[in-house]
């Protein structure tokens, strides 16, 4: 069984059609890059994708591990594994980092019937993943995203991912706003997280952040539809003759 | 208008009441200011809806009850198990009940030469020279009914003396407890805190009840800060559901100095804060940092006046409110920039968070600007919970309920946190939860 199958999917906002016929199969073990120019759809797939209630879904349908994905709510859709890196990580001023963390991490262990972690153990824990992606622990004190730059925001999305271990990971524009060796953390830190369980949507406007996080397969969109699919070396020559390619 | 004219009556009445206890005191000098603030409050009389300052705050629910003036020391019953977990442990714990000092229940301990905190009628006859100078002076040209009320009956509250150079590591925790009476009375702290040059020390007045019954605390604080001295002014009101709280707070400062205001507004039924901070130097930074709870038919009403007299002073004012139920908010922020006052750096932000329809909070920025170099801004916002962030949340698998918790939580705890004392970070981070868990 496949792990996400997006059929037919037609998605807008407020009365404005976005997503026109979206199919797409991924599977345990795969990643897959989603490219595409400004306003084809790309944020609006991963939205919709994660439960964002600004979408209208028209029609088609989205099966995750076989359960239709968008009749659940965006907190169960994480219970079940689906996360998504923000393209603009929300600043949450007031709120701590590691208590957030740690809500995040037992309402997921909680639903999964597991014990929740005690204070010792998600300590443990979040030192040993934050090392991933090059952190400071004094962002753990810190206030969710508050006053951090672009990059840090960017770390922070994927140390979440690496402390909550999804299944599948939509990263949305997770390159963008990052210098090279930002750019080079988050990929190593994707990475390391890759396995033959999960699988991983990378969803950018530049080829630039392929070289580092290798895709086994590359989908061009345009108009909210998927006009092209390949291999990586796809990636390459989108950079090279650009989206007027796949236009014609 | 009848009803106006008994009311003055009434405590005109009491204020005579009050003369004939006082024996031998009547020539004191801080007699003459009392007899003055009873005229004033009688040509004043209660402020009503008419006037701009008090258009959305109806006094009447006040005005209507009369009151019976404390202006005698009672014999105290209350002990301190019946307080102590509103008590900092790690505190200089100076207690007031209804309006008086009490000295067996106040852990004061000793003090570095020339520092005196205690009570302001007892230091003003050993020390009337300190008091005498300062005393009304400060609200005496700004006075409104309630604040002249309450230098009629000046009779006790904190008094802080703290000579140039003067340091206090520990906080000093100002608790004023009404306590079960049978008439309606009113409590009239008044507080007197005068700091030299150089000194640094926190401050937190700490008003509770161990009543149910409805009273009125009506405290007047005037606060002396010398050059370059650092001073945080934490006032916190918790007392019941019923009370009514108008606080006058009136803080000069000088030259170089940092002053914080902290202001928190649990419960009561109807609250007034007036804080007034002339920054009279340059160089003077002020931070008011405000968070009100309202419930039920709750009223709380912040206004605030920040006046820059002086070049080169920056304030920074933040005001948060969480209302629930029928409950009503408000806010008025005035700041006057004066002619002198180049290179001012003004910001003032009101926030508020309305957890039901009903609730309503009416919120006005008042801005007098004089000067022409100068960076002034200003904003509001009344609504609901950001959906961005309420996604960001349940996108990582915390429900929707519990992510609405944390952010109201984190809405009010932005303010609390600016409090550096963490034991009373950490009282208020509780009182908080708990009060958020009825407002639901």
């Amino acid at each position: 069984m496949a792990l996400l199958e997006i059929k037919n999917l037609h998605a807008s906002i407020n009365g404005a059609n976005i997503l026109n016929g979206i199919d797409l199969t991924v599977n345990a073990g795969e990643v897959h890059a989603i490219m595409g120019p400004n306003g084809s759809g790309k944020s609006t797939l991963a939205g919709v994708l994660a439960g964002r209630e600004l979408f209208t879904v028209a029609k088609g349908e989205v099966l995750y591990k076989g359960q239709n994905l968008l009749d659940m709510a965006p907190e169960e859709r994480a219970h079940e594994g689906l996360f998504l890196a923000f393209q603009y990580p929300v600043e949450i001023p007031g709120v701590n980092n590691s208590y957030f963390l740690k809500s995040a991490i037992n309402a997921i262990r909680k639903h999964r019937g597991l014990e929740e972690l005690d204070a010792v153990d998600f300590l443990s824990l979040i030192k040993h993943k934050i090392k991933l992606v090059d952190m400071d622990d004094s962002f753990l004190n810190r206030s969710v995203n508050d006053g951090f730059s672009g990059g840090e925001k960017k770390r922070n999305e994927i140390f979440q991912m690496a402390v909550l271990e999804p299944t599948l990971s939509i990263l949305d524009e997770t390159d963008s706003g990052l210098d090279i060796d930002a750019l080079r953390i988050v990929a190593e830190g994707v990475n390391k997280l890759r396995s033959e369980n999960n699988a991983t949507i990378v969803v950018t406007h530049y080829q630039r952040l392929l070289n580092y996080i290798i895709p086994d397969f590359v989908h061009v969109l345009v108009d909210g539809k998927i006009v092209k699919s390949g291999r990586k070396d796809l990636a390459l020559k989108l950079e090279e003759l650009g989206y007027d390619w796949v236009r014609e | 208008m009848q009803s106006a004219d008994k009311n003055i009556e009434w405590y005109k009445s009491k204020f005579m009441e009050f003369e004939h206890s006082l024996n031998g005191e009547k020539l004191a000098t801080i007699h003459k200011i009392r007899q003055d603030a009873i005229s004033k409050f009688t040509t004043l009389g209660f402020p009503t809806t008419k006037q701009e300052e008090w258009r959305f705050t109806n006094t009447q629910p006040i005005s209507k009850i009369e009151f019976y003036p404390v202006f005698r020391k009672e014999k105290v019953t209350t002990r301190r198990t019946d307080f102590i977990n509103h008590l900092l442990n790690n505190a200089i714990q100076v207690v007031f009940i209804n309006g008086f000092y009490s000295e067996n229940l106040s852990n004061i301990g000793d003090l570095s030469d020339g520092i005196i905190i205690g009570s302001l009628a007892e230091i003003s006859k050993k020390h009337p020279e300190l008091i005498e100078p300062k005393i009304a002076k400060l609200v005496s040209g700004n006075e409104n009914a309630f604040s002249a009320l309450n230098t009629a009956f000046i009779t006790d509250g904190i008094f802080v003396y703290v000579p140039n150079g003067g340091m206090i590591k520990e906080p000093i925790q100002i608790v004023y407890i009404a306590t079960e009476i049978e008439k309606p009375y009113a409590i009239q702290p008044r507080n007197l805190i005068i700091a030299g040059d150089n000194c640094e020390f926190k401050l937190i007045e700490y008003y509770m009840s161990l009543s149910d019954k409805d009273y009125l605390t009506n405290s007047v604080t005037e606060i002396y800060i010398g050059k370059n001295s650092r001073i945080e002014h934490n006032k916190i009101q918790n007392e019941n559901l019923q009370a009514f709280h108008i606080g006058t707070t009136y803080t000069l400062i000088d030259a170089g100095s940092f002053y914080q205001s902290n202001s928190i507004s649990l419960s009561g039924a109807l609250v007034r804060n007036n804080i007034t901070v002339v920054m009279n130097g340059e160089r003077i930074e002020s931070a008011l940092n405000g968070l009100s709870l309202g419930r039920g038919s709750q009223l709380i009403d912040n206004h605030t006046a920040i006046d820059h007299a002086k070049p080169n002073c920056n304030s920074f004012e933040l005001y948060k409110s969480i209302l629930a139920g029928n409950s009503k908010g408000v806010f008025n922020g005035k700041i006057l920039v004066r002619k002198d006052a180049q290179k001012t750096d003004a910001k003032q932000t009101n926030k508020t968070l309305l957890l039901s329809d009903t609730a309503t909070m009416n919120t006005k920025p008042q801005l007098e600007i004089f000067a022409d170099d100068v960076k002034c801004t200003h904003g509001a916002t009344i609504g609901q919970l950001d959906s961005e962030q309420l996604f960001y949340l349940r996108s990582r698998g915390i429900d929707e309920t519990s992510a609405r918790d944390i952010l109201t939580s984190a809405f009010a705890s932005d303010i609390i946190n600016r409090i550096s004392i963490v034991e009373l970070r950490k009282k208020l981070e509780n009182e908080l939860q708990s009060h958020l868990i009825i407002m639901k």
